[in-house]
């Protein structure tokens, strides 16, 4: 049985069939990436996926049961860690405390335990030495040292979103969604960023599904592709196939100078 | 004398800061300025009554239950009509916490009618605890601030040093993400709910014997209280508190020494000068959201 599996879904706003027919599969320690024009439909599979939209139709499996219908928070309990297109952190807090926050789900003391934080050797204040260790080591793994302190909201754009992957490499997710990990990055930060989903997976273990209009970066790491238009899918298999299918090309660069004339 | 009008400010101050303070958590929580409060807080002394009189319990017991009852009556404000609400707007969601008050108002004024009741705390209001020739302080007076203070004292640790608290900050700063990274907004919206009526209700209960008991008996606290916030800075829990005692000491200093007819407006007075010069409150850090 594949490690995560979307069947047949489909999610219809109003008269709008945004997702329709959508199959795919993904083995673990796959990158995928979903690729489309515009209003696609591809971050609407994230929102299916995640919770924060209900499909019509279809199924989401991941280790073996259906997150349909589950909220956003039941499915981070799973294990699944996004990221958005326009960021999504909380602004007025550090780095650190925006990492730890996404530890939140793995805390077990409960209201009462934590109360008592202050002295050293309770076991809220053990377990909040942990967790501290943890998302320290993430702030190494992303190289974020510097901006450890500052609050986020003055950090600049490509900082931010290494925030938010932290955060979500925080949650110790076996499954990664990132929507357009390059989106707004200059050209050395992207290049840093194909490094870093490749070590997410390489050195943590983690599957990745990405979304990206970004060639170099889709072609350079992926193991397979799926191009979708209008909701529905066009073809998936490896970068190479995908990349020279004749519908991609069409719905990426337009229909051929010579036929349109 | 000006001692003794500072402790009267500081007690009739710190019910203030109370209902200040249990406005600041929900409007921190879901930038809803819950109307509905006040009333909340009445009926929930209205329990106490009850349960003192009727019921035959002593104090303790009866508050709380009372507590308890007043934590339900804010769970069940924000589950059963906030949550209900289709495509919600800060306006709609005004207008329906007011429809809850003036619910909860209809539901006292039928039951209980607009007589002024007496609530018998165990504080005696003319057991006098201090006296020199200046300055008197009854049991009364000196149980409000002591009490008030320590429910703020549990409520700064709470939101600061818990996890729950943690999780309220996040969802009040980024409701997707929280919900993202584990935390179920929902719950945690209710349960915000739930601690700002029982911080209401201990001011209901506290300023009961010094206003007397009836349905309308929360409109002037919680007004005060809005003004406090206001004043303090609605997102700023300290600023709202020290908004309540500033509020309270302004209130009665101007009431002795200027006006005591214009003493009950003062309060509105603060909310159009804080409007008009610092917008943010004199507390509350002011964000500038970048373009």
């Amino acid at each position: 049985m594949a490690f995560f599996e979307v069947k047949n879904l489909k999610k219809v706003f109003g008269g709008l069939t945004a997702v329709d027919g959508l199959n795919f599969a993904l083995e673990q320690k796959e990158i995928f990436s979903i690729i489309g024009p515009n209003g696609a439909g591809k971050s609407t599979i994230f929102n299916c996926v995640n919770g924060l939209y209900t499909p019509e139709e279809g199924e989401v499996i991941f280790k073996g049961e259906n997150l349909v219908g589950k909220r956003p928070d039941q499915v981070a309990q799973y294990g699944i860690a996004r990221t958005f297109q326009n960021l999504e952190l909380f602004a007025h807090m550090s780095t650190l405390d925006n990492l730890m926050l996404g530890r939140h789900i793995k805390m077990k003391t409960s209201v009462l335990g934590s109360s008592f934080l202050s002295f050293k050797r309770s076991k809220a204040a053990k377990e909040e030495m942990h967790h501290r260790r943890k998302v320290e080591e993430i702030i190494d793994f992303l190289e974020l040292e510097s901006s450890r302190d500052q609050f986020v909201s003055n950090l600049p754009y490509g900082k931010q979103k290494l925030v938010e992957l932290g955060r979500a490499l925080s949650l110790e997710p076996d499954l990664l969604l990132l929507d357009e990990p390059a989106a707004g990055l200059t050209q050395e930060e992207k290049e840093e960023m194909i490094f870093w989903i490749r070590d997410i997976r390489d050195l943590l273990g983690i599957t990745v599904v990405l979304i990206e209009h970004n060639m170099q970066m889709v072609k350079n790491i992926s193991d397979r592709i799926l191009a979708i238009n209008f909701g529905k899918p066009i073809t998936q298999g490896t970068p190479a196939e995908v990349l020279a299918h004749p519908e991609v090309i069409r719905a990426y660069l337009g229909e051929d100078v010579n036929e349109a004339v | 004398m000006l001692t003794q009008l500072i402790i009267s400010s500081l007690v009739i101050g710190s019910i203030y800061s109370l209902m200040a303070l249990a406005m600041s958590i929900t409007y921190k929580a879901s930038e809803i300025p819950n109307f509905a409060q006040g009333e909340m807080a009445m009926i929930s002394t209205f329990v106490t009554f009850v349960l003192l009189n009727s019921g035959g319990l002593s104090f303790y017991p009866a508050i709380l239950i009372t507590i308890l009852f007043s934590f339900c009556l804010g769970l069940l404000l924000e589950f059963i009509f906030l949550r209900r609400a289709k495509d919600p707007t800060p306006l709609s969601f005004i207008v329906i916490t007011i429809g809850f008050q003036l619910m909860l108002y209809g539901i006292a004024g039928w039951k209980w009618g607009s007589d002024q009741r007496q609530i018998n705390l165990p504080f005696s209001e003319s057991k006098v605890i201090f006296q020199n020739d200046s300055v008197a302080i009854t049991e009364l007076n000196l149980a409000t601030l002591v009490i008030a203070v320590a429910v703020l004292f549990l409520i700064f640790l709470l939101v600061q040093k818990t996890k729950l608290g943690l999780a309220m900050k996040a969802c009040q700063q980024n409701v997707n993400a929280s919900r993202m990274n584990g935390i179920p907004s929902d719950k945690i919206l209710a349960i915000s709910f739930g601690i700002s009526s029982v911080v209401g209700t201990i001011a209901g209960v506290l300023v009961a014997p010094i206003i007397t008991l009836d349905p309308s008996m929360m409109w002037d606290p919680l007004l005060k209280g809005f003004a406090a916030a206001v004043l303090g800075g609605m997102k700023s829990l300290y600023g709202v508190v020290i908004g309540g005692f500033l509020l309270g000491i302004i209130e009665n200093l101007f009431g002795f020494y200027i006006s005591i007819e214009f003493k009950s407006v003062v309060a509105f007075a603060i909310i159009v000068l804080v409007l008009y010069f610092k917008p943010s409150g004199l507390f509350d850090k002011h964000y500038v959201r970048k373009v």
